[in-house]
């Protein structure tokens, strides 16, 4: 092990909210990614809940491939409640 | 939806993710200017870390070693980004030790008195809140986001510079001559900060053109002066500039020529501290070579049990 391994830190930062992405760091086991990711990432207070991924187990999506990807949801603005005209004086609608 | 290419990008003010495709010579120029940042932060942390021991009170002391940490925490946030766009911290942390990257001049300047902690908080920093505030618009992601954290734990650091001058400033006779010499010395410098000028500043055009830079060096220093002296006034304390006046046709304090010469040798490694700063941070590196050490062989052998158990 030359460089200890990246991790990927998710900090909520109350309750009710969810867990979102603020950066990333090296340790050599979760423990310490955990510790580690306090001490960056919350000193002030930042968060009530910390996650810490190993950065080489997220799968994601390509960038060069985005287009044809996300193609299925292009052609179907009838999903959004504004594809629908409402008549005139009608209301909760 | 046709693919979005760089150029359209950065002409729709967007902003590029570590995946997409980008000119090499911005992902270097990227590479080069976070790394640098990054170690200036790490550096930063030897000046104050001086006056740890010797901080005045047990409150002056705790917001100093916090001030310390954070800076810690800046130069982490800052190779997390560039380690974004491909580079391995520990080569870049190589790069530092062996002088083929720079971290700020100014770190490079030594900390005399108890008051040179107060004015690196209220220059210093000041002047890096001015270089940083428009790096949170920059067209790299990683690096406004991690700009953002920094500069909101920045205005912490100048403030409590600001308050040390200003207690030293009302104190005793002695205790201002002190501040006042901090800030003799520490002034200069600070406009250094922000570069070489604009007229010979060769690669200020193309980081403008990539909206890596928003402002030229000049426009941040004026920005600067014109914060700082009013602060100054308000802190009962000179700055070492004879020809600073208001110059009501501007609408800007009008300042003295900077030495550029004086930045490019303590550029070139002849300032009063590079040395000392460069054997003090390899010397630390090599020291902690078993804490990392040990880590690793601790995550090895609990992996080993765990795999044995399953």
């Amino acid at each position: 092990m030359t460089q200890w391994p990246l991790w990927e830190v998710f900090v909520r930062s109350r309750r009710g909210l969810s867990h979102v992405h603020v950066g990333s760091l090296h340790a050599p086991d979760a423990e310490l990614a955990l510790r580690n990711a306090r001490d960056v990432y919350t000193r002030r207070q930042e968060g009530v809940s910390l996650w810490v991924v190993p950065s080489a187990e997220i799968v994601a999506s390509d960038p060069g491939e985005r287009e044809a990807f996300f193609d299925p949801a292009d052609d179907k603005v009838y999903r959004h409640p504004t594809f629908y005209s409402v008549p005139d004086g009608v209301e909760h609608l | 939806m046709p693919e979005v290419t760089f150029d359209q990008l950065l002409a729709d003010d967007g902003r590029v993710e570590p995946r997409d495709e980008m000119p090499d010579a911005y992902r270097r120029t990227l590479i080069r200017q976070i790394a640098q940042h990054a170690h200036s932060e790490i550096i930063g942390m030897q000046p104050e870390g001086n006056w740890i021991s010797r901080a005045p009170s047990l409150r002056r002391k705790a917001i100093l070693m916090a001030k310390v940490q954070d800076e810690a925490g800046h130069g982490l946030y800052l190779y997390a980004a560039a380690e974004t766009l491909g580079v391995d911290r520990a080569d870049l942390l190589d790069q530092l030790h062996t002088g083929r990257q720079k971290y700020s001049s100014i770190f490079n300047y030594p900390t005399l008195s108890w008051a040179d902690v107060g004015a690196i908080g209220w220059l210093v920093d000041g002047a890096a809140i001015v270089n940083q505030v428009p790096l949170c618009r920059c067209s790299y992601g990683p690096y406004a986001r991690a700009m953002v954290r920094v500069c909101k734990e920045e205005s912490f650091h100048q403030r409590q510079g600001f308050e040390i001058l200003h207690t030293l400033a009302h104190g005793s006779p002695a205790q201002h001559a002190m501040a006042q010499d901090a800030v003799d010395r520490y002034w200069w410098p600070s406009l250094m900060m922000f570069g070489p000028p604009d007229d010979d500043s060769p690669n200020s055009a193309r980081s403008m053109a990539w909206g890596i830079k928003r402002f030229s060096n000049d426009e941040l220093r004026q920005r600067f002066v014109d914060m700082t002296v009013p602060q100054a006034e308000v802190l009962g304390l000179t700055l070492p500039d004879p020809e600073l006046r208001w110059d009501e046709e501007r609408g800007h304090y009008a300042f003295g020529t900077v030495d550029f010469s004086e930045l490019q040798e303590v550029i070139a490694g002849n300032g009063p501290c590079n040395r000392d700063r460069m054997a003090h941070r390899v010397g630390a590196h090599e020291d902690g070579a078993w804490v990392r050490d040990a880590a690793t062989a601790y995550a090895l052998k609990q992996a080993a049990r765990t795999e044995g158990a399953a």
